[in-house]
């Protein structure tokens, strides 16, 4: 089975798993069990306000304020709770700094644990048996799907989220960004490079 | 359980194929499905580790075969169905047809941004010591439970470095089976690629799992 079948396999059976989540809906609405307006509120959450930019703005602080890295790395969840980020899959997160010798890279290989908060609910490939799988056995041939290819001697340092801790990779800043606001700062960084399956944008890349 | 859910280290499932752009949801179901699940936490009382262990708790051809909304969807009916919030006949005509039992409480739409907000910590006050310490040898268990585990098989059996003493976090193994939080020292350990995958693997990979004391022994 490929990557894509298990992908497009969201869409060939589409009709009928329609048809059961919104029967479900219907008897859980009627029991009392749900408010379908929190519903709406939960999904609005995640599709507006909860996903990577709110990552890239941790990032860029890091890369601008010494002393917010600083918190940053000494315990990631309660510098991150200072922009306001917290909570749900992301009550215990660990900030992992990336230099020229190490990179790190995020998986979670018994199901698909991510950091929430901070970036939002995992795409796609994040939860696909190619990533899982290969993540922890070739990371580079993982990175290598990304176009991303690193020194031969960078050590490639992989997490897998098997607790209740989430882990955000902070990339490291791209040259030629001195002086940068936070704000623009941010645009530079990628979910991807936050995952360790990229790295962030340079600034030839934003005009 | 060995389930098809642990993955590390499978071969054949080909490249990762990122999308561009790629929506939060690819369909109206997948929203529902994702809110149906986090609403029905406070009235269903169930747990993070138990819901875990319904979605991965299926045959592995099906495992393999279901999108990940797909696998919470059915996870949900059966949290649902076991506990007899909802009955089969119900789910086949889309309509409640028995009394409600009682819950606890419903997530209303006032509640939700502080409910996300607050989540769901997990580690716990304790007056035991660690047993290990950053830089102890340890290996990991060759443990094959049948019910819920958070040892992934690719480090079963294989030798690792303590590299950080986490806390005292909610024990996965108990909870999930109704046993209580049970909690146990929580290590992140380190693992050299080469010994995970043999002597060609790749000299510059290492990979770290969370794991809980009880899956641990020293050398």
């Amino acid at each position: 089975m490929s990557g894509h079948d298990y992908h497009d396999h969201d869409h060939s059976e589409l009709t009928e798993t329609q048809l059961r989540v919104r029967a479900l809906e219907t008897v859980l609405t009627e029991k009392g069990y749900v408010d379908p307006a929190a519903l709406d509120l939960l999904i609005e959450t995640y599709e507006k306000k909860v996903g990577p930019r709110n990552g890239a703005r941790v990032v860029a602080k890091a890369w601008a304020d010494p002393a917010f890295r600083a918190r940053l790395f000494k315990d990631a969840t309660p510098a991150i709770a200072e922009l306001g980020y917290a909570g749900r899959q992301g009550e215990h997160i660990v900030a992992l700094e990336n230099t020229p010798q190490r990179h790190n890279m995020v998986v979670c290989t018994l199901c698909s644990c991510y950091p929430w908060p901070v970036l939002g609910l995992p795409p796609v490939w994040y939860k696909s048996a190619p990533y899982r799988s290969r993540a922890v056995a070739d990371p580079r041939g993982v990175l290598k799907d990304f176009g991303v290819s690193l020194p031969k001697d960078t050590e490639i340092r992989v997490w897998d989220s098997t607790a209740e801790i989430r882990y955000l990779v902070i990339p490291m800043r791209p040259a030629g960004t001195d002086g940068w606001s936070e704000e623009k700062l941010a645009e530079l960084v990628t979910r991807d490079s936050m995952i360790g399956t990229g790295l962030p944008k340079q600034p030839k890349d934003l005009k | 359980m060995n389930g098809a859910q642990d993955m590390g280290g499978l071969h054949g499932f080909g490249p990762v194929e990122p999308e561009q752009n790629e929506p939060v949801f690819h369909a109206d179901w997948e929203k529902r499905a994702f809110a149906l699940t986090l609403a029905m936490g406070p009235p269903g009382g169930w747990n993070i580790d138990m819901s875990r262990f319904v979605r991965e708790n299926r045959p592995p051809a099906e495992y393999l075969s279901m999108s990940y909304y797909q696998i919470w969807f059915a996870g949900l009916e059966a949290l649902l169905k076991e506990r007899a919030l909802v009955t089969d006949d119900e789910i086949v005509v889309g309509h409640a047809l028995h009394p409600p039992k009682p819950v606890e409480r419903i997530l209303s739409p006032g509640d939700v941004a502080q409910v996300l907000y607050r989540g769901g910590p997990t580690e716990r006050e304790t007056n035991t010591k660690a047993r290990f310490k950053a830089g102890d040898t340890v290996r990991a268990k060759n443990i094959n439970p049948l019910t819920h585990t958070r040892l992934p098989r690719y480090v079963r059996g294989h030798l690792g470095q303590i590299e950080r003493v986490i806390g005292c976090h909610v024990f996965p193994d108990s909870n999930a089976t109704g046993a209580g939080e049970n909690p146990q020292w929580l290590y992140t350990v380190r693992f050299d690629g080469r010994e995970l995958w043999g002597e060609g693997a790749d000299p510059s990979v290492t990979v770290s799992v969370d794991a809980w004391e009880p899956y641990l022994e020293p050398l």
